[in-house]
């Protein structure tokens, strides 16, 4: 009986001990490896915004120059009905800017076996990624430009930090917002437990006046992603020749159509910098009128704004 | 014989389990006794891998249209709400939450990273860290040693924070830091109603980054996740631009309406 209890009291204190014990190293350290496992699917968790493109004039969250803002304004997204554009693609900050996962492998030298590069891998319009891990330099600035550019990456502070440089002249945006072959983009990829961000901070010169930060989160997939054919162009009512499509920018009809949609002020529809501070917050706060409330794709699947009305 | 063996464990048993929590207290109160007399065991602030103190500003690039304007009533795209929140979003009434003095339901640490404005980041002591946000004027504490008292403290709007930092294996520098905050108040996850319920935890990631203009970016990894009013995890990651100093700063109080 005496054994009994105190073998009970034993197992009670022993318990309260390891709880004593672990709640100790919660509130310590964690030394994490200098390096985690970059490879495998990643899904999007889509929580933020991605791709801004339900609406053609939408350049919400970006600072842009008068020139991109102009450019921007003169995009048809008919353009893409092009036989010679269907299959463009779009450049690498749509990596996370779209909707889609990450697949990520691991090249390795055949010989030596040490890391050369990581690829991620291409989507139906977005061209994929290889970033080299080799230390070797980027090209010489005069090198091909491509829509996926050359990016080199290496570990630093327990993230993968990575370069791009010689992008081809393309869009930010799916809105026609421009990029410019002279940008660059830094990008941060950090991994806690299943959640990997990915952090892009693009610098343009010539049409961002600060640079366009975003950040993407993903979680690791049980299931490799799913990821559709290549594009093939077809027919779209274009024919070869034709003039391409575009708008004069002061003549764009869709300029109000998001304004109007959600009652959000034109300088932040159009992509001014201090929209994208808190005093602006402030600055329209006796002017901003809450839109009506919402009665159609107001949920969760609702990835994309309202439906648009008839093309004015 | 067989009743000398039990006996043997079970003193065994007891040596162990009294000796661990008094091991782990004497380890306590080395520490601190250490921490005053400048000695080996350095304290959170003493051995922290990157540097969060300093005035933040939010940077908004993304979601804009649900975090610097109110969004329409009733719309949650993004967020995975559960059905038990719909009725809620459904039901918000500003004006009701202001009369009952629930204004800062958006402003509670589900919320408050995602809300535009500054953070102002500093130690209280060697073991906490203070997170000032000027919009909602909010005060989150981060602790990064055990709470002493053991009675439970009632909710709030920010909650209780465990801290813990994450260093990266020597000989490369940096680190992030590990928050875990429970005990909240029943808030929002948008100005516009969108529920987070009491049994919500709140676990953030604090990272950062250089910018290319010399510039750093402080990146904070959010995971909300509520039992009660989502089927899953909401993931953001609200970023914020260091400034020089706290000349912007501008506290402002919570508001239901705006």
């Amino acid at each position: 009986m005496f054994i009994d209890l105190v073998i009970r009291s034993a197992s009670v204190l022993l318990i309260v001990a390891l709880g004593a014990g672990a709640a100790f190293a919660q509130t310590g350290q964690t030394v994490l490896p200098s390096q985690f496992e970059f490879a495998g699917s990643w899904a999007p968790v889509g929580t933020e915004d991605v791709q801004n493109d339900s609406v053609p004039v939408d350049y919400l969250g970006l600072a842009l120059t008068e020139e991109a803002r102009t450019r921007a304004l003169s995009y048809d997204e008919s353009q893409k009905s092009m036989i010679e554009r269907e299959c463009q693609g779009w450049g690498a900050a749509y990596m996370v800017l779209g909707p889609f996962g990450l697949r990520i492998s691991t090249q390795l030298d055949p010989a030596t076996k040490r890391l050369v590069s990581y690829t991620i891998d291409p989507w139906e319009d977005w061209m994929g990624m290889t970033i080299w891990m080799d230390d070797r330099p980027h090209p010489s600035e005069n090198a091909l430009h491509t829509q996926a550019g050359f990016t080199t990456g290496r570990w630093e502070g327990g993230a993968l930090a990575a370069h791009t440089t010689h992008v081809k002249a393309g869009f930010i945006r799916k809105t026609g917002v421009p990029l410019s072959d002279q940008a660059t983009i830094d990008w941060r990829f950090f991994r806690h437990g299943d959640v990997l961000t990915v952090l892009m901070v693009a610098r343009d010169p010539v049409y961002l006046v600060e640079p366009e930060i975003i950040s993407k989160g993903f979680r690791l997939s049980q299931t490799p992603l799913d990821f559709r054919d290549p594009c093939v162009p077809g027919f779209e009512g274009h024919e070869p020749g034709d003039s391409v499509p575009h708008f004069a920018p002061d003549k764009n009809p869709f300029l109000d159509e998001f304004m109007k949609l959600y009652n959000l002020p034109r300088e932040a529809v159009l992509g001014y910098r201090e929209t994208l501070y808190p005093e602006y917050r402030k600055q329209i706060k006796s002017t901003y009128k809450p839109p009506p409330p919402c009665t159609a794709d107001c949920g969760v699947a609702g990835n994309f704004v309202r439906r648009r009305g008839p093309t004015p | 014989m067989r009743r000398s063996l039990v006996a043997i464990i079970a003193h065994v048993f007891v040596v162990a389990a009294l000796g661990v929590p008094l091991s782990v207290h004497a380890q306590s109160s080395d520490s601190a006794r250490d921490r005053q007399g400048g000695a080996s065991s350095p304290s959170a602030r003493d051995s922290a891998p990157i540097d969060l103190t300093g005035y933040w500003v939010s940077y908004v690039t993304e979601n804009w249209r649900y975090r610097m304007v109110t969004p329409a009533k009733g719309e949650y795209r993004r967020i995975p709400a559960s059905p038990a929140a719909l009725p809620i979003i459904n039901a918000w009434d500003p004006a009701a939450d202001e009369r009952a003095g629930n204004q800062c339901k958006s402003y509670g640490a589900g919320a408050i990273m995602t809300v535009p404005g500054r953070l102002h980041i500093t130690w209280q002591d060697a073991d906490t860290l203070r997170v000032d946000t000027d919009a909602g004027m909010q005060t989150r504490l981060f602790r990064f040693a055990a709470r002493t008292s053991t009675s439970k403290r009632p909710p709030s709007w920010q909650g209780d924070s465990t801290a813990r930092w994450e260093r990266v294996a020597a000989p490369d520098r940096g680190g992030s830091l590990s928050v875990v905050t429970s005990n909240l108040l029943a808030g929002y996850l948008r100005k516009n109603g969108v529920p987070y319920s009491e049994q919500a935890t709140v676990s953030e990631h604090f990272d950062v980054a250089p910018l290319p203009d010399g510039g750093q970016l402080l990146l904070v990894t959010t995971t909300v996740v509520d039992p009660v009013y989502l089927t899953a995890p909401y993931i953001v990651s609200p970023h914020f631009k260091k400034e020089p100093d706290g000349s912007r700063w501008d506290p402002t109080p919570c508001s239901s309406t705006w």
